[in-house]
């Protein structure tokens, strides 16, 4: 019977299974921590948003809504002429839609969606789920930090700081 | 006491009724419980259910609520009468199964002479209600279902009977009651200190008797009859409401009773040593309880750890290796029982 030495690993598997803390996070008791990449939810930076609508354009369920104006700025040197920018009368985005392919935050040309690891969001109306630029502002202070650059990368030139 | 003659006929009788009948559910309720639902969630790794009880300790009894509420349909085509009937038969085997137990010196049902012999026969009622349920559902897969039990039930009766022969040959009685005292009276090479619980000297019989069990329970390794995933529970699968509770009692109450008679048979029933007298009477349920837990124990720690045979492999387990070695243990018990 050479398959007994299996038998027995298979019973010895289970037992020190069995004597192991569950992985289960028991959750409306206990929080679960998500990992910092999660897909939670979407958060909107309103200044970095040029209303170019290629979110909107690219999103598969076509959840998300903008409206935007166009607004004159002051001119970056002294004596320039006022600029022209873009600004947002509304962007939504209807999370009862969403897929959570994240295509938006990939798109986004200027890095004004984020990913959030926030999960705790439903409604008992479907239509509380429409999240306006307001709610989806308010998501920013949930997004964690961007993780470090690998050793020898560069910083982006004329990024930020 | 209030008037009642508790010895008479009629008292004793509704009495032993009334505990068999609170008894299946309650030992389907505590092996559902304890290993079902929280010993198999540990061995993968999970916690089972917490919300219902502390630590989901009423989970079943949610769930029998939930059954007892739900419409008891019958499929169109079904044979009404027989479709009703199944349930109630596979649940009679069950009952029937009890009334031969010993829990103690005097806290048995009846005390057959041919005890083992009666629980046997009876547990093999199960495969006739089994057959009705499958055929009358009106259902090829419920049908395909019923009939791989009857094959299996059938092939795996045999070395159930077989491998309690050798039980029966060494203590020289078919009595449940006698096995014990036998067991409890017993020597190995002249010392009599903790009996001769059968495990010891009849431990090829106890393996192929687990074994047996084990397919007779359709438990995992040996589930085809019920397998989810092929045959959507096999001969259950037309069966909702409180007629599918009665399977699920028949299934869990019927592991109770083969862990118990396995637990008589081979772990010395409800006698421990040193207990005698009035205090066996008191701690006999109780040793029988914690005996039958480490039986159902065994049966369910593998019920978890195996996948599930193939028709073939399964019917080759039973009749090559199961039926031949319970027979080779028997010649060897008659040698021995000659011999010393």
């Amino acid at each position: 019977m050479p398959q007994i030495p299996g038998l027995l690993k298979g019973l010895g598997v289970t037992w020190k299974t069995m004597w192991q803390p569950a992985v289960t996070v028991p959750y409306p008791h206990v929080k679960e921590a998500p990992p910092t990449r999660a897909r939670g939810v979407i958060a909107l930076k309103e200044e970095n948003c040029t209303v170019c609508m290629l979110c909107a354009r690219q999103c598969p369920d076509w959840c998300i809504y903008i409206e935007g104006y166009k607004d004159k700025a002051p001119p970056r040197r002294e004596g320039g002429k006022p600029r022209t920018v873009q600004k947002l009368d509304r962007f939504d985005i209807d999370y009862s839609l969403c897929m959570y392919c994240g295509i938006c935050v990939e798109v986004c040309p200027f890095d004004a969606l984020f990913w959030s690891p926030e999960f705790e969001y439903s409604e008992v109306k479907i239509a509380d789920l429409l999240h306006d630029k307001n709610k989806l502002g308010e998501w920013m202070e949930t997004v964690p930090e961007p993780p470090p650059l690998e050793a020898g990368a560069e910083v982006k030139k004329g990024a930020k700081k | 006491m209030l008037g009642l003659d508790l010895t008479a006929y009629w008292a004793t009788t509704t009495i032993k009724v009334l505990v068999v009948l609170s008894l299946i559910p309650a030992g389907a309720i505590i092996l559902g419980y304890v290993f079902l639902l929280k010993m198999m969630s540990w061995m993968q790794s999970r916690m089972g259910p917490m919300e219902a009880g502390p630590r989901g300790s009423l989970q079943l009894v949610a769930d029998g609520v939930k059954f007892m509420q739900k419409e008891d349909i019958f499929p169109a085509r079904a044979d009404r009468f027989v479709f009703a009937a199944a349930p109630i038969v596979v649940l009679m085997s069950t009952f029937l199964l009890y009334i031969v137990i010993p829990a103690g010196p005097r806290l048995i049902v009846e005390d057959l002479d041919t005890g083992i012999f009666f629980a046997l026969a009876v547990s093999s009622l199960s495969v006739l209600g089994i057959l009705m349920a499958g055929w009358s559902s009106a259902n090829k897969y419920s049908l395909i279902g019923a009939l791989r039990a009857a094959g299996q039930l059938i092939a795996y009766e045999l070395p159930l009977v077989l491998a309690v022969v050798g039980v029966v040959v060494q203590a020289g009685t078919m009595s449940l009651q006698g096995i014990v005292h036998a067991q409890a009276d017993g020597e190995i090479f002249g010392i009599g200190l903790i009996g001769n619980p059968y495990i010891l000297t009849q431990f090829v019989g106890f393996v192929v008797f687990l074994a047996a069990a084990q397919a007779e329970l359709t438990q995992t390794p040996f589930d085809m009859p019920v397998a989810e995933s092929e045959l959507v529970a096999g001969y259950m699968t037309e069966y909702t409401g409180f007629r599918f509770l009665f399977f699920f009692m028949a299934e869990f109450g019927t592991a109770f009773a083969f862990s118990a008679i396995g637990a008589t048979l081979f772990l010395g029933g409800w006698y421990v040593p040193g207990v005698e007298g009035t205090l066996a009477d008191i701690l006999g349920p109780f040793v029988l309880g914690a005996k039958i837990m480490a039986i159902a124990f065994l049966i369910f720690w593998i019920r978890f750890s195996y996948p599930r045979f193939r028709e073939d492999q399964l019917q080759a387990f039973a009749w090559k290796y199961l039926i031949p070695i319970s027979l080779v243990n028997i010649v060897a018990t008659g040698i021995l029982k000659v011999v010393f």
